[in-house]
């Protein structure tokens, strides 16, 4: 049986080193059967986006530690906009980002984000359930 | 602790394993509430530990005595009962004056030394106002862009009274600089500062990943500031050779230790290369490693740490001073065990590791406050974490006698292990061509990632338990506890502080020191002198940066995962 693997592009945005939730997630939805890239550190919005359009992946996670979240997710969004892609990929990601900044993230556009304590099934089952219910 | 087969009237190590044997055999069918025992770094851990346990123990070879080598039980003779470890908490947030009030809020609080956290911008070389620094400015440490906001920072804080610790490495030259100005701005003379420097860039390339320039000329500029400190200020530790960002990467308890050591020594390597003397540097060198969860696992650590590095010193690199052989570290509660959720509990883990890091013998210590997986620390959880470490030392007794748990079968059996298997990954390292041709291989990184992924699919099956997390799980939980708030204000009142600083000093002056440190760092002579000069023209940490990028080139690692 051949199945659409979902692809799905992990990214470092700015200047944050700390890696590990980044690639333990990349690590988990790879043997979830997802196609995963990992872009490394130190990307640009930009540079997120155009890896985003040119390996034409469903879903972008970010994974952002430093407190810049609310500058990075919604230069991202917009670019995401930008490139006309915004409606079909989603946007998702985590790290250490307040309560009330997810909400604010989430009405700009983002899914879910999560937060330090998740157990990766949970993010496997959000994409997994997200790919199913796309038009 | 027996150790000799012919105690005075003691039982026999014969008569000991009969019985152990039979012992075994008893408990072996008794129903156990776990499929396995594992650390925090998921080694499988015995029921019992007895003499048997350490055949061919020897304590004056293994142990010795507390400031003798080779220096198991400690780097002092008299430890704790002589001076109490510093209690030394790490701050930076926002500007350098909302940092300098937190240094005094601190120090009016009983802290007795200082440790600062730089903003990202500041540990890539980029100022304030620079492009890349958007986002990120005072977020996660304080920004410094030059030598004014240093000099803000220590406003009223009296430079030969206090040791200062500085977290920053790809640029630790240049803000090494910048305090060596201030200081001598305000007259004090070099040898009278004491403080440390990061400054370790192989476990930036390891685990961290704030890199600027390649391995070879970061290497080079290490020595420079190594070299510098053994002349010109002999109080400072030029290098924290630092495992904490290793272990919190997701490695386990003994990569944190080998990967540490072998960076360690590539920094001993690297200065006896340049024709330094090793009594000359060594005593200066110090360490820096996690305390996690895992008590006993930490503990082992610790003192299997000094030991290897003991011996090395002296039988591979002919230390002898003995004070070269001492490794002296300071200890950080591992920020990656904390929980966002019942952020409260994060006081009881932080107390365990703390007195883990006590038993361990270490010199200072950072206890992390509880609200540190939601943000920086705000005032009042910063005052809990610092007198969690006052209730060890003035109310648990602790500090009273020396090493307590040496002479314990499992801490001196697990101390054995940590140190045997931190000699197998040394053997692999040196197979591998060394520390820099290993990082290029992406070996570290893998078996971090590798060792971080089994840690979070023990969690994600339950079989690692993790309060509150998994397990005491409480539904639709508020979060009570204030946050500390960066706000936009302190950007731009950094962003135009430095401006006007720019339309302020003399232009000429500038570029002639940074003329001066581009002809520097071309050649081989120390760039430590000229980068002082630099700092004192107030060039900004990004037009010597960008200097340096220009002459050395920057690095880009592997991305795998």
């Amino acid at each position: 049986m051949v199945e659409n693997k979902i692809r799905i592009l992990v990214a470092k945005p700015g200047l944050d080193g700390h890696d590990r939730g980044a690639k333990v997630v990349a690590a988990a939805l790879r043997d979830a059967g997802m196609e995963v890239i990992y872009t490394g550190l130190r990307q640009t919005p930009e540079m997120v986006v155009n890896a985003a359009v040119q390996e034409d992946v469903d879903v972008i996670a970010l994974s952002i530690l430093s407190g810049a979240h609310m500058t990075h997710f919604p230069a991202v969004l917009e670019l995401m906009r930008e490139h006309g892609i915004a409606d079909e990929v989603l946007l998702t990601g985590g790290g250490i980002i307040p309560d009330e900044d997810i909400e604010a993230l989430m009405e700009q556009g983002t899914g879910r984000l999560f937060g330090p304590g998740t157990n990766t099934g949970d993010i496997i089952a959000y994409i997994r359930d997200w790919n199913e219910s796309r038009p | 602790m027996v150790n000799k087969e012919q105690g005075q009237g003691m039982s026999g190590k014969s008569d000991i394993r009969k019985d152990e044997e039979r012992w075994h055999e008893e408990v072996k069918d008794l129903a156990e509430i776990r499929e396995r025992f594992i650390t925090t770094s998921s080694e499988e851990i015995d029921p019992l530990y007895t003499p048997t346990s350490l055949d061919g123990f020897d304590y004056l070879r293994d142990l010795g005595f507390p400031g003798e080598y080779p220096y198991t039980r400690g780097v002092y003779k008299n430890m704790y009962r002589g001076r109490m470890w510093t209690m030394r908490m790490f701050a930076g947030f926002g500007t350098a004056e909302d940092t300098n009030e937190r240094f005094k809020y601190l120090l009016e609080h009983g802290q007795t030394g200082l440790s600062t956290a730089f903003d990202l911008p500041t540990l890539y070389g980029y100022d304030s106002d620079a492009p890349d620094s958007i986002g990120e400015v005072g977020r996660c440490g304080v920004a410094v862009s030059s030598l004014e906001d240093m000099e803000i920072l220590f406003d009223g804080i009296t430079l030969d009274q206090v040791s200062t610790s500085m977290t920053i490495n790809g640029p630790a030259a240049i803000v090494l600089a910048f305090y060596a100005a201030m200081a001598e701005k305000q007259g004090i003379a070099l040898d009278k500062l004491s403080g440390t420097t990061q400054n370790d860039i192989l476990k930036e390339y390891i685990a961290q990943k704030e890199f600027i320039f390649p391995p070879a000329p970061s290497m080079r500029l290490i020595t420079d500031t190594v070299e510098f400190c053994a002349h010109d200020m002999p109080r400072w530790h030029p290098i924290s050779i630092s495992g904490y960002h290793i272990r919190e990467a997701g490695s386990t308890a003994v990569q944190e230790l080998a990967f540490t050591l072998a960076d360690g020594f590539a920094y001993v390597e690297d200065a006896l290369e340049r024709g330094l003397d090793i009594d000359e540097f060594a005593p200066r060198l110090s360490f820096f490693f996690n305390a996690h969860n895992d008590f006993f696992e930490e503990i082992a650590k610790y003192r299997a740490a000094r030991r290897i590095y003991a011996r090395r010193m002296k039988e591979k690199y002919r230390a002898k001073n003995p004070r070269s052989l001492l490794m002296r570290f300071h200890t950080q509660t591992a920020g990656c065990s904390l929980t966002a959720q019942q952020p409260e509990n994060n006081i009881v883990r932080v107390t365990i590791q703390a007195l883990a890091g006590v038993l361990g013998g270490t010199q200072s210590l950072h206890t992390n406050s509880m609200d540190e997986t939601l943000a920086l620390p705000s005032d009042k959880a910063a005052k809990v974490a610092l007198r969690t470490q006052q209730i060890i030392a003035h109310e648990s007794g602790v500090v009273n006698t020396i090493d307590p748990l040496a002479g314990s079968y499992f801490i001196e059996s697990l101390t054995d292990k940590m140190e045997s298997e931190a000699e197998e990954y040394f053997e692999r390292i040196e197979k591998l061509g060394g520390v820099i041709p290993a990082i290029e291989k992406g070996f570290f990184q893998q078996e971090i990632a590798r060792a971080a992924y089994r840690y979070q699919k023990e969690f994600d099956s339950d079989e690692r338990v993790i309060v509150g997390v998994n397990r005491f799980v409480e539904e639709d939980e508020k979060i009570e506890i204030p946050i500390l708030e960066i706000t936009e204000e302190m950007h731009e009142r950094q962003v135009t502080r430095l401006r006007a600083l720019r339309e302020r000093r003399d232009e000429d002056g500038v570029k002639e020191a940074l003329a001066e440190v581009r002809r520097v760092c071309s050649g081989t002579e120390n760039v430590m002198p000229f980068l002082i000069e630099a700092a004192k023209a107030y060039c900004t940490l990004g037009e010597i940066v960008d200097v340096m990028r220009e002459v050395f080139g920057t690095y880009r690692e592997p991305s795998m995962f």
